[in-house]
């Protein structure tokens, strides 16, 4: 690139920007942090700098994980998340695997629909779902949010898969189905194998979707033992007006972690599967 | 001598090998449909069905656990009544206009920002990310201690700076209250818009801004000309999907606001909630709900249309 300027202008002419939108994007993220190893003599103190700490304590994580069912709900969060997402990653690669490998008449048709189910936003299903839910006697399940979480999740990991198996080359498996393997034996033994890394991206899609959830959560979960993170600390540490703001911040921070730390793992492939085109914004 | 065409069309035919399920089941349509049924049966089952349950639901008056009685066009003609539902409407236009604005401007800026050499990039870009993977309900409780009425620490600031006090009351007043929820439904999904222009800028090449430098080109003009045409593709798919998920968002509002000040943040979602579970009122919650229809449906036509003329 062509730059005409001194290096203390192009170091502020990178950096400003950048660092504006790293402190717009983490400012929340140092305020949960803070706030939960704050003592609430110092939380609610009008004097103290709010911007920082002066006598860092662990007592709100203490406090959330022996006084709340957190940790229940951290167990369930997980559970649905794993479910579902197996669910969906099984159901996701039967529906893209034809849709992309095989021409058959419909195929693209279907394809396109798959995308326009991907697109149908919660608010237009859930209250026929509640509806639904309640005259099957799976209200205040697990099974209800993990039978309904993979109606976003099908559609969008096949939507994802079927981009990512059309960029596998043909031949190897056209060598298999020479040498008379299967249809289904060239799918298993040829051509999933090398997915793996779609598979990766949209497992974490999936998994981060169904940790995000919460309309669903919200009105299939109303007994606390099988909440979830999102809708426990909504219900739970919101207690009418009176707020546990240490807590609560200590919650939110908890329940991001595992997020976070998954993201952190496999962020090569989330930002590939992010720009390949189909996530919801 | 000559070959009788009936002794070779004898020998041309194939001798017919007897039916088995494992060829039948092999044969590419058969294998597809059978492969593909489980998904597709389950998809029709629970989007399917319910939808289609939803639009019945909207022509009955139906209380939570009673039986529904059909009243026709009556619970939309309810709607079209309610001073309320077209606030709601209007507020829903509102949050998504702007808050797609905000984001796509932002998006822009955060992808161009990020398009240049600097150390650190993919660690930064990873932590860039995080507003939009953290669970949405998390991070607005953390923006809601932020805004609080008596210990916003925003207002702390804002008054150290030398504003009077109290300061402002973000969620107590109707416009800052909008002002908010727009502000917060940015911040999670401007990452979203940044990453995925910085992956269309990435492929923009290099040889096209160098000739429209050499051609005199300003910073200014290499954008406009240069940049912007390029990046107009993914800029309208990524607009498209964020003006749907914006649009039927629910998440952010429940937890924030409640709908409230005096609905002055209930959007169309929340508001058949409101309707639907809070006062138990399936068939008229089902019609504010489908209500978003028609809007949804345009986009997503547009978007599939789209993805097909790509592909």
């Amino acid at each position: 690139m062509i730059t005409g300027y001194g290096p203390i202008q192009r170091t502020v002419r990178v950096w400003l920007p950048v660092l504006f939108f790293l402190v717009v994007a983490l400012l929340p993220f140092y305020w949960m942090a803070i706030t939960s190893i704050k003592p609430n003599s110092e939380l609610y103190s009008m004097r103290a700098n709010p911007l920082l700490v002066h006598a860092p304590t662990l007592k709100h994580y203490v406090d959330l994980l022996t006084t709340t069912s957190f940790l229940l709900w951290t167990w369930n969060t997980m559970l649905v998340a794993v479910i579902s997402t197996a669910i969906s990653l099984v159901l996701g690669i039967m529906l893209a695997y034809p849709l992309a490998r095989i021409n058959f008449p419909g195929a693209g048709l279907l394809a396109i629909s798959v995308a326009a189910v991907y697109l149908v936003p919660q608010p237009l299903l859930f209250i026929p779902l509640a509806d639904v839910i309640n005259r099957l006697d799976l209200g205040n399940t697990l099974t209800s949010v993990i039978l309904t979480y993979p109606t976003m999740l099908v559609p969008f990991c096949a939507w994802l898969l079927l981009g990512y198996f059309k960029t596998v080359p043909m031949e190897l498996e056209e060598a298999a189905r020479i040498d008379g393997a299967s249809r289904f034996q060239t799918m298993r033994r040829i051509f999933l194998p090398l997915c793996t890394p779609g598979f990766i991206s949209a497992g974490i899609f999936a998994f981060t979707l169904a940790q995000n959830e919460f309309l669903y959560a919200l009105i299939f979960l109303t007994k606390s033992t099988v909440r979830t993170v999102p809708v426990g600390v909504i219900s739970e540490l919101i207690k009418g007006d009176v707020f546990y703001w240490g807590q609560l911040m200590a919650a939110a921070l908890l329940g991001s972690v595992p997020v976070a730390i998954i993201y952190s793992f496999f962020v090569e492939h989330y930002v590939s599967g992010l720009t390949s085109g189909a996530v919801k914004g | 001598m000559a070959i009788q065409t009936e002794t070779l069309a004898r020998v041309a035919e194939r001798p017919r090998r007897p039916f088995s399920l494992s060829s039948w089941a092999d044969r590419g349509t058969v294998f597809s449909w059978l492969m593909m049924a489980p998904p597709i049966l389950f998809i029709l089952a629970f989007v399917g069905y319910p939808f289609c349950y939803g639009i019945w639901l909207s022509l009955e008056s139906r209380p939570v656990a009673q039986p529904g009685t059909f009243v026709g066009l009556a619970n939309f003609i309810k709607d079209a009544h309610d001073p309320v539902f077209w606030q709601v409407v209007r507020n829903t236009f509102v949050y998504t206009g702007i808050a797609t604005l905000l984001k796509m401007v932002g998006g822009l800026g955060l992808a161009l920002a990020m398009n240049q050499d600097f150390k650190l990039k993919n660690v930064i870009r990873a932590l860039l990310l995080l507003p939009f993977i953290v669970p949405t309900v998390l991070s607005t409780v953390a923006f809601m201690w932020m805004l609080d009425p008596a210990f916003s620490v925003v207002n702390r600031v804002l008054i150290g700076l030398g504003l009077p006090k109290p300061g402002p009351s973000w969620l107590g007043s109707p416009i800052l209250a909008m002002f908010s929820i727009i502000m917060i439904n940015t911040w999670r999904g401007l990452p979203f818009y940044g990453i995925s222009l910085l992956a269309g800028l990435q492929t923009v090449p290099v040889e096209l801004y160098e000739a429209a430098t050499i051609d005199g080109a300003s910073g200014w003009q290499r954008f406009r000309f240069v940049t912007l045409p390029l990046l107009q593709p993914i800029i309208l798919i990524v607009t498209l999907f964020s003006v749907i998920f914006t649009f039927a968002d629910f998440q952010l509002v429940y937890v924030l606001t409640h709908g409230g000040p005096q609905n002055a943040t209930n959007l169309l979602a929340t508001y058949a909630f409101d309707i639907g579970m809070g006062s138990g009122q399936l068939g008229l919650g089902a019609s504010v709900a489908l209500t978003m229809l028609p809007a949804l449906a345009l986009l997503i036509v547009g978007i599939t249309l789209y993805l097909r003329k790509k592909s």
